[in-house]
């Protein structure tokens, strides 16, 4: 629900809007401010991590059932849900050590 | 007299046509429903470039500053614009879903899935203004 109603408006906006110049972008003191702000710390939290799982779990069932490679179901486990908790612990660190 | 022998029952491995890899190539339903599922890497390609952004923020005003150029490069571009028609499919697709997966009642009787789906546009609307507003300095 997270990546449905949240990703596409970030990505509009700093993926394409402010590198293209459709908007003005947020300058680094503006941006920086509104990241200190505990609530957008736990809301940049929450926007990585649950997308993460929700990229994990979604991608491990196209590798087993698309490519029919459930012969590496460990191997493929390890990878999508390591690779989720592994995503969300580098967010937390990042957010946590925000100047 | 002999005993009969014992009589165990024979289970032969079920037949079972091995499926090709290629499987979803077959019909467009199910190319659609590949397709879908990819758009998961479309959602992880941003959270990286998310996690990237906050990372040049701490760094400074000069790592800031050439990740801003970094994501002007047209490789990027071309990534994004790829991503967000990834991520607007998978969006429109759950939004048009979420009736089958939310029967609401209302007296006794379900609401048509017309008003779950609008109303499930109608908060992705307000959801994506109201960040809009925030992002932008409102």
């Amino acid at each position: 629900m997270v990546a449905a109603l949240l990703v596409p408006i970030h990505l509009f906006l700093y993926g394409l809007a402010f590198p293209l110049g459709w908007l003005k972008a947020p300058g680094y003191e503006s941006t920086l401010a509104l990241v200190r702000l505990p609530f957008t710390r736990v809301y940049l939290f929450v926007l990585c991590a649950l997308p993460l799982f929700h990229w994990a779990h979604r991608f491990r069932y196209t590798l087993c059932d698309g490519l029919q490679i459930k012969h590496l179901n460990e191997l493929i486990n390890l990878f999508c849900y390591g690779g989720a908790i592994g995503g969300t612990a580098v967010a937390g660190y990042l957010l946590w050590n925000i100047p | 007299m002999r005993e009969a022998p014992a009589y165990t029952e024979y289970h032969p491995k079920w037949h079972r046509i091995r499926t090709s890899t290629y499987w979803w190539l077959g019909q467009r339903a199910y190319l659609k429903f590949i397709l879908r599922e990819l758009s998961s890497l479309a959602v992880a390609f941003f959270v990286v470039i998310t996690l990237l952004h906050i990372r040049a923020l701490t760094q400074g005003p000069e790592a800031y500053a050439e990740f801003e150029a970094w994501l002007r490069a047209p490789l990027l571009i071309a990534l994004n614009v790829v991503s967000f028609c990834f991520v607007l499919f998978h969006a429109i697709t759950w939004f048009n879903l979420a009736p089958k997966a939310l029967a609401v009642r209302l007296g006794g009787k379900r609401m048509p899935d017309f008003v779950i789906t609008a109303l499930n546009y109608v908060v992705w609307l307000a959801v994506s203004a109201g960040v809009a507003w925030f992002v932008l300095g409102g």
